[in-house]
């Protein structure tokens, strides 16, 4: 587990091992607010301070805390790391976190935290745990993101709307409305959107998977014919 | 010398999807010509419209998924969820909310599972359901009025077309709210003795509504005498929705009354047309009645107490999640067999 290059770590948590596409974890949040751009980037954005934070000091402590005890005393530093998340976002992005409302709290249950503080930096050192970390949100964010793009253009006919929750009165005005006069795709927006949004998108990243693998089969050294034939009867 | 051994079944009538498909679609005739009478043009647009992007995108989805394109087209599926959707729609639904719900319908509820035969839910109303949800101001307020109903002329072809393809809003005197959305609505503000002074319900038989479920219904039974369905579904599924009405709905100022209920809305054409879809009902002789009694109960207690005016595609839908385990738990016994399992394998 440990010898594992940053690079494959990186490539596992984008890609190869994505949280919301494989292994599909917290789902609730991801399904329940990619309504739109700036909720899916803030709630990646809090997701990634706490799934850093908490890699970090589970690997901190990973020597020190037995392994009886070991859930609930993650459970206590992801809780406080999202306590700290949920005061700095009320602190800086008040109206964002009103928006996001219980999501917040509840960053806490989301299993790719759990997971990567028990199946990870609880058995790496403090470097890979950080990239681990970083990268596993990154990916997560990634289709939070992503999510979130597709379902507020289908829903609303526009994208990047009430930016300047997240990035402050210079993104007031980044929305940009591709379509004139777009009829409500309330679908689009309702959970069912999400789930159906969210089952294209790993039809996409499996489908991209298919290819890649072709690809590569194709590009093994071809079979030389004639040459060294093995002789297989009798 | 070769001695074949011809299995089960040893008789046959020669069926085929194609000619069950096209016997369904030459059933609802009736009813698309009352409908057309009655409302005008926007049913006959909506089909041919359904239509034509049904095929493409069943033409395209096959294509994607590497199966042969003009054998699965040939079927007519596509084409019958296409007219069920045309039946189903308002007359006057702008032509960008019809090929949504044909493409949802066609690639989502039907390809997507694996094509005809694998779709857990009836595709027409998948379809119709989601746009529905979607855009409820489009969807009620489209459905066209009967000359008896608003007192004038029906619009004419050029003008349902222009209503249909501009976006342009019908003119408030040709468009309105169903008989069972004016009922509703009447029952609410308490004023259902001054129904019967509405146009909506000017004398028996003189709406267009009722017409149109005869007629729906009188293809129904062409069905049933070319056996392409079988009574269970919509018998009980009528019985269903008429106790309910009885017994729950006698008050006509407090509920909507059992005439309404049968002869307005979706109701015949949901009992005979879409609750028997083979492939999304139950199959078993048994699981049948328990399944169209499914229907009508929800439709009425959906009509009833819910938000929306008819509810024939939420109750087919939410009965197609029911049918696989009723259909488990209503295993016939085989002849010259003991009793069928029924229900889940018990786990061990």
């Amino acid at each position: 587990m440990s010898d594992k290059s940053l690079t494959s770590i990186s490539l596992d948590g984008l890609w190869n091992n994505n949280p919301a596409l494989v292994q599909l974890l917290g789902l609730c949040p991801l399904l329940a607010v990619t309504g739109s751009v700036v909720n899916a980037l803030g709630l990646g954005l809090a997701t990634m301070l706490v799934l850093v934070g908490s890699n970090l000091s589970v690997s901190l402590i990973r020597n020190h805390v037995s392994p009886t005890v070991r859930l609930p005393a993650f459970v206590m530093i992801i809780a406080s790391f999202v306590t700290v998340t949920e005061l700095v976002m009320q602190a800086f992005t008040y109206e964002l976190y009103q928006v996001l409302g219980i999501f917040i709290p509840l960053i806490v249950t989301n299993c790719v935290i759990l997971g990567r503080a028990d199946a990870f930096a609880s058995k790496n050192g403090l470097l890979p745990s950080f990239v681990d970390g970083f990268m596993m949100s990154l990916g997560f964010m990634a289709v939070l993101f992503l999510l979130g793009a597709m379902r507020e253009i289908l829903g609303q006919g526009s994208i990047f709307s009430d930016m300047h929750l997240l990035f402050g009165p210079m993104a007031a005005n980044w929305k940009i409305d591709l379509i004139a006069d777009y009829p409500d795709f309330l679908f689009a927006i309702l959970p069912p959107g999400a789930f159906m949004g969210m089952g294209l998108l790993i039809a996409l990243k499996n489908s991209f998977d298919d290819v890649i693998k072709k690809r590569a089969e194709r590009n093994k050294a071809p079979v030389v014919t004639g040459s060294k034939r093995v002789r297989v009867t009798g | 010398m070769a001695l074949l051994t011809i299995s089960s079944p040893h008789t046959h009538n020669n069926n085929s999807t194609t000619k069950v498909m096209l016997t369904v679609a030459l059933a609802t005739l009736p009813g698309l010509f009352v409908l057309t009478g009655f409302f005008g043009w926007g049913t006959l647009i909506n089909i041919a419209l359904a239509s034509v992007t049904a095929l493409a995108f069943e033409a395209a989805t096959l294509k994607l998924r590497q199966r042969p394109v003009s054998f699965y087209l040939k079927d007519g599926s596509a084409l019958l969820t296409a007219l069920l959707l045309g039946l189903a729609l308002p007359p006057f639904t702008p032509y960008w909310v019809t090929i949504v719900a044909v493409g949802f319908a066609i690639v989502f509820a039907k390809q997507l599972y694996g094509g005809l035969g694998q779709n857990p839910f009836n595709p027409a109303m998948a379809g119709y359901a989601l746009v529905l949800v979607s855009f409820p101001v489009q969807l009620t307020t489209t459905w066209a009025l009967s000359t008896q109903m608003s007192g004038q002329e029906v619009l004419s072809f050029a003008e349902t077309a222009s209503a249909i393809f501009t976006g342009l809003p019908v003119a408030d005197a040709y468009s309105g709210a169903t008989p069972l959305d004016v009922y509703k609505n009447l029952i609410s503000s308490g004023t259902t003795d001054s129904a019967a002074n509405q146009n909506t319900f000017n004398g028996w038989l003189n709406g267009g509504w009722e017409w149109a479920n005869l007629a729906f219904l009188a293809g129904g039974l062409f069905l049933l005498y070319k056996r392409i369905i079988t009574w269970h579904i919509p018998v009980s599924m009528l019985i269903a929705l008429s106790l309910c009405s009885l017994i729950i709905g006698w008050d006509q100022d407090l509920y909507t009354p059992l005439s309404l209920h049968l002869l307005s809305g979706a109701t015949m054409l949901g009992a005979f047309y879409i609750a028997t879809d083979p492939a999304s009902a139950s199959t078993t002789p048994r699981g049948k009645i328990i399944y169209g009694a499914g229907v009508g109960v929800l439709l009425y207690v959906i009509r009833t107490w819910g938000t929306y005016p008819d509810a024939v595609a939420f109750a087919v839908l939410l009965m197609n999640f029911a049918a696989p385990l009723i259909d488990s738990w209503t295993q016939p016994r085989t002849y010259g067999h003991k009793k069928a399992k029924r229900g889940l394998p018990k786990a061990n």
